[in-house]
């Protein structure tokens, strides 16, 4: 079938403790419900790999959740198995996310052991109030512990996890948390705008705006998240992440550029083939065996859309050249009208090989996103 | 049958105190034919009227009641319609009547409006019997109610039936009234042919059916008949009576029958109600008084939200009209909806009536903008304007003078509130005209009002302001002078034809403050500053401000769940589909009609 190289997601959705602002799919489960999760794990692994062949994987992502809150040997077991059935290319991007608190020194050695070369720590704060707020389980000691650790093991491609627009922060605390993130050289940080999302407990705390910044505030923390970072070297790659060069993520730039990958667990997305799957997310259903996804087939149209409100999530913008070869058509044929209007509204940037969102833009890239589609 | 042996009445009652009970109760009573009739067969042709599913729409009703002397009777009951916005057609009701049976209920008691539609009855000469309603109620009062009746009308109530119309108490006693108390038709059916046309209604098999009480002479299938008022003439196909859902035809209907024509007419606006009915070739001298052309208090804008449905929105007002001429509706373009139609409503109730049918019916989604008056606009040449939207104003230059329909308002309430009622009056610009105290409790407060302060939110403003208890009713009392100005919205520097209107110019800061207000809670942020202003003569009066767009983003990316991002953005993109474009703003449909609602705070 696929000929080429494609990515792997791998979502393990147990955590310590549900965060009050996440509405990512994860539970605290006891140690039988994880056993049981991961044999369906395995055996999705091994049921779906028979229908593909001829797959190179560069980069494997395992997110959650918190997949370190599970025992390493699940973890071990996940990789011999993906091994087992995939081939993996030379110099693969294997990432885990960890949490503080939920990583000894073992642990990371049976990681390494694996292959996983990439660790992702969520931190979201260094000031242990607005940790508290978020009802993390860990505070800003406890992460520089882990944080240690993890570079002690030997992890050289590290990202950091943090939040502006919290409950209570000011510009000058979200600056502190820039600093001292920026003072452990992290190969990678995220940086990413709290969205309070319905069906949380923060959605029902926080909906009417009480105690989080203003939008002043939080426009002023996301400007200066750019500056700061440049300044101490790191580049805006994308929307919310930033990196030393050549340490760009490269599952994240993956998604963005429409490259194949499957997803295994619950609520795990697929791509290939022009379709996009969606596993559902019943704990016990899949414990069961019950793997359907829910599948959405892109038209040309659809898959042109992608192409553009994915690619300029990237500051390197989308290549118009690239357009052409993959649609056969000039970028303008379908999307003169609204370059034109964006480029009007200071949103876009037309150079001659490619098209990039402004810093404005980015800001507001809903707006310029959603008039890709049709 | 003879005439003595029919009785044309309807029932006339407030709302809620039991008229439509009350009718189920006599017609559950009564038959639906005579003794005589039931042996010839007429049945047949019954069946033949369901199977094409006629229904018919008002709750006239023929009915056969056999008395306690023996005796049989016809029974017409005369449907009225039950809102001040059809107090035309309600008079025309009367007219079709001799008697009414005022229906009070016993613990609430008399009400503005039965007051009103009890003097209407007795402008039209018809004798009016009283009936206790709701006497099961703990509350019920009817020695105190039947004393009220007797003082405030000053009709004999001390013998009035007590019934129960829910529990079917004492219904007896209500007919047996009916035969004694409503006196029988006079009329001659060998004169020329005088009928009033009560109701109309369209029928895709038939035509028109009329509705027509016969005053004089006689009418059956081939009678050539003329409409007196609208001019028109056509040939009777068919004659018949209203059974309790169905039409039954008979050979003729003379004076003092009540029933229908069928001629082949194609559209009601040939049938006005109050128009008289003759026969073309042995005319009656003149017409039955009366007869009033309809006339449209309350116009709006109606457009379709999505614009490609205009011709649907033009098919279906075409077909509401062919069963109701009082809608009036011309075709109009506006630059912020595009096109769509002015529509002419009797009063907000037919407004709404229309719209929910536009709506449901229909399958329309519709924007309406703001409803106004009828205004006169007296130019410096001379000429006289009846100004319908407001965008047609011409330049201030040019006027000389403008006026306003003004309505004489009765309204009914308790003691404790005459206080905030009048204060409400006030406000709406109402001129005091009289207070008198109907018994201990209760006054009935006459004011003057300007039509368009009582059209929007009047009657819900009166309701919360006597806890419910206030009644209201009133009557178009003529035009007058007034100080008005044209007010203006401007969106980002554009004025919008749309939400344009006549306001009394003391109220034009107020109201210009508020729907600035107003539209900038409805416009979502754009990428850029967007001023809102009301002007009056090209001065802005009022300003708020939609500030720009600062952030809309959407970080997240949900374990590579792309399916989930695009439908938020087209989720976006959908929302914006619903938008009016106003100049380079889009302007949510809602905001248009958000406006209407100004008083709500």
């Amino acid at each position: 079938m696929m000929n080429k190289t494609s990515m792997i997601y791998v979502h393990i959705p147990f955590c310590v403790k549900k965060c009050d602002y996440c509405d990512f799919t994860s539970f605290v489960c006891n140690e039988e419900s994880k056993r049981a999760y991961f044999e369906s794990l395995y055996r999705q692994i091994e049921i779906e790999s028979e229908s593909v062949e001829n797959l190179s994987i560069d980069s494997v992502f395992v997110g959650g959740g918190t997949p370190s809150s599970v025992n390493e040997k699940y973890i071990y077991k996940l990789f011999e198995k993906l091994r087992d059935r995939f081939s993996v290319s030379d110099d693969p991007e294997i990432t885990i996310e960890v949490n503080p608190g939920t990583v000894i020194k073992e642990k990371l050695s049976v990681y390494k052991e694996a292959g996983i070369n990439r660790i992702s720590i969520g931190l979201q704060s260094t000031d242990d109030a607005e940790l508290k707020l978020l009802s993390r389980v860990h505070d800003y000691e406890g992460f520089l512990h882990s944080y240690e650790l993890v570079r002690n093991a030997g992890f050289e491609n590290v990202n950091i996890d943090i939040m502006s627009a919290l409950p209570t922060q000011t510009r000058s605390s979200y600056l502190n948390t820039l600093k001292r993130v920026v003072s452990l050289k992290p190969a990678h940080i995220s940086a990413y705008s709290l969205i309070i999302e319905e069906g949380t407990p923060f959605y029902e705390r926080y909906k009417d705006g009480k105690d989080l910044p203003d939008e002043e505030t939080d426009r002023e923390m996301y400007h200066d998240t750019k500056a700061f970072l440049k300044e101490n070297g790191y580049e805006r790659y994308e929307i919310s992440n930033y990196a030393k060069p050549g340490f760009e993520c490269k599952h994240n730039m993956g998604y963005w550029t429409r490259k194949p990958y499957l997803g295994f667990g619950i609520a795990a997305a697929s791509f290939y083939d022009e379709n996009r799957y969606l596993m559902h997310s019943d704990l016990k259903r899949y414990i069961e065996g019950d793997f359907e996804k829910e599948v959405t087939k892109l038209s040309k149209d659809d898959a042109m859309a992608e192409f553009m409100f994915l690619g300029l999530r990237l500051t390197s913008g989308v290549s118009k050249k690239k357009f052409e070869e993959t649609f056969s058509l000039s970028i303008y044929d379908v999307y003169a009208k609204e370059i034109a209007e964006l480029t009007k509204e200071g949103l876009l940037i037309d150079e001659k090989e490619v098209l990039y969102l402004t810093d404005f833009g980015l800001d507001v890239s809903n707006v310029a996103m959603a008039k890709f589609l049709k | 049958m003879n005439r003595d042996h029919i009785r044309n009445f309807c029932i006339i009652a407030h709302i809620d105190h039991g008229k439509s009970t009350l009718a189920d109760r006599i017609i559950e009573m009564t038959g639906l034919l005579t003794s005589r009739e039931m042996q010839a067969q007429v049945l047949d042709n019954m069946d033949l009227e369901r199977e094409r599913g006629i229904t018919i729409k008002a709750q006239t009703v023929r009915t056969v009641y056999k008395a306690r002397n023996g005796e049989e009777y016809i029974f017409n009951l005369i449907d009225t319609p039950g809102h001040v916005d059809f107090n035309y057609e309600v008079s025309r009701s009367l007219a079709a009547c001799d008697g009414a049976i005022l229906v009070v209920d016993a613990a609430q008691g008399i009400e503005a409006q039965t007051l009103a539609n009890v003097y209407l009855a007795l402008d039209h000469d018809l004798d009016v019997f009283p009936v206790i309603n709701k006497i099961d109620l703990p509350s019920a009062e009817p020695d105190k109610v039947a004393r009220e009746i007797e003082d405030v009308i000053g009709i004999e109530a001390m013998d009035a039936p007590r019934i129960s119309a829910k529990n079917g108490i004492n219904i007896e006693e209500v007919l047996e009234a009916i035969v004694e108390k409503v006196p029988a038709p006079v009329g001659d059916p060998d004169a020329p042919l005088q009928a009033l046309i009560f109701d109309s209604l369209y029928d895709s098999y038939k035509g028109v059916i009329i509705f027509v009480r016969i005053k004089n002479g006689t009418v059956g299938k081939g009678t050539p008949i003329k409409m007196m008022a609208t001019g028109a003439t056509a040939e009777v196909v068919e004659v018949g009576y209203f059974g309790a859902g169905q039409f039954i035809p008979c050979d003729e209907l003379s004076a003092g029958m009540v029933g229908y024509i069928t001629a082949s007419i194609k559209n009601v606006r040939d049938t006005a109600v109050g128009d008289t009915v003759t026969n073309a070739e042995h005319p009656c001298k003149e017409p039955l008084p009366g007869y009033k052309k309809v006339q449209s208090m309350v116009y709006c804008g109606v457009y379709p939200a999505d614009g490609a449905k205009y011709p649907d929105l033009r098919d279906a007002l075409e077909k509401l009209q062919l069963n109701d001429a009082s809608l009036f509706y011309e075709p109009e373009t506006s630059v912020a909806l595009g096109f769509g139609f002015r529509c002419g409503f009797l009063g907000l109730l037919h407004l709404e009536i229309i719209q929910e049918r536009l709506e449901r019916e229909y399958n329309l989604d519709l924007v309406t903008t703001a409803p106004g008056v009828v205004y006169r606009v007296h130019k410096t040449n001379g000429e006289m304007i009846e100004l319908t939207n407001p965008t047609n104003l011409p330049d201030p230059s040019e006027i000389d003078y403008m006026e306003e329909p003004v309505v004489n308002a009765e309204i009914m309430v308790t003691k404790e509130f005459v206080g905030s009622i009048m204060e409400l009056c006030q406000q709406r610009r109402g001129r005091y005209v009289s207070m008198e105290y109907l018994d201990e409790s209760r006054a009935l407060i006459k004011y003057v009002l300007p039509l368009n302060e009582i059209i929007y939110d009047f009657f819900d403003a009166l309701k919360s302001r006597s806890r419910g208890y206030a009644s209201f009713d009133y009557d178009l009392k003529g035009y007058e002078k007034s100080e008005l100005v044209k007010l203006d919205i401007l969106i980002n520097r554009e004025e919008v034809d749309a939400l344009s209107f006549i306001v009394f110019k003391e109220s034009a800061y107020e109201r210009g403050r508020k729907m600035c207000e107003k539209l900038k809670e409805e416009i979502p942020r754009h990428l850029f500053e967007i001023p809102i202003q009301a002007a009056v003569g090209g001065k802005v009066i009022a300003r708020e401000t939609v500030k720009a767009m600062r952030k809309d983003v959407l970080a997240k990316c949900y374990g590579g769940d792309i399916t989930r991002k695009k439908k938020l953005l087209e989720k976006q993109k959908e929302g914006k589909k619903r938008m009016r474009q106003v100049g380079n703003v889009e302007v949510p449909q809602k905001a248009f009609m958000s406006v209407l609602k100004l008083d709500d705070e």
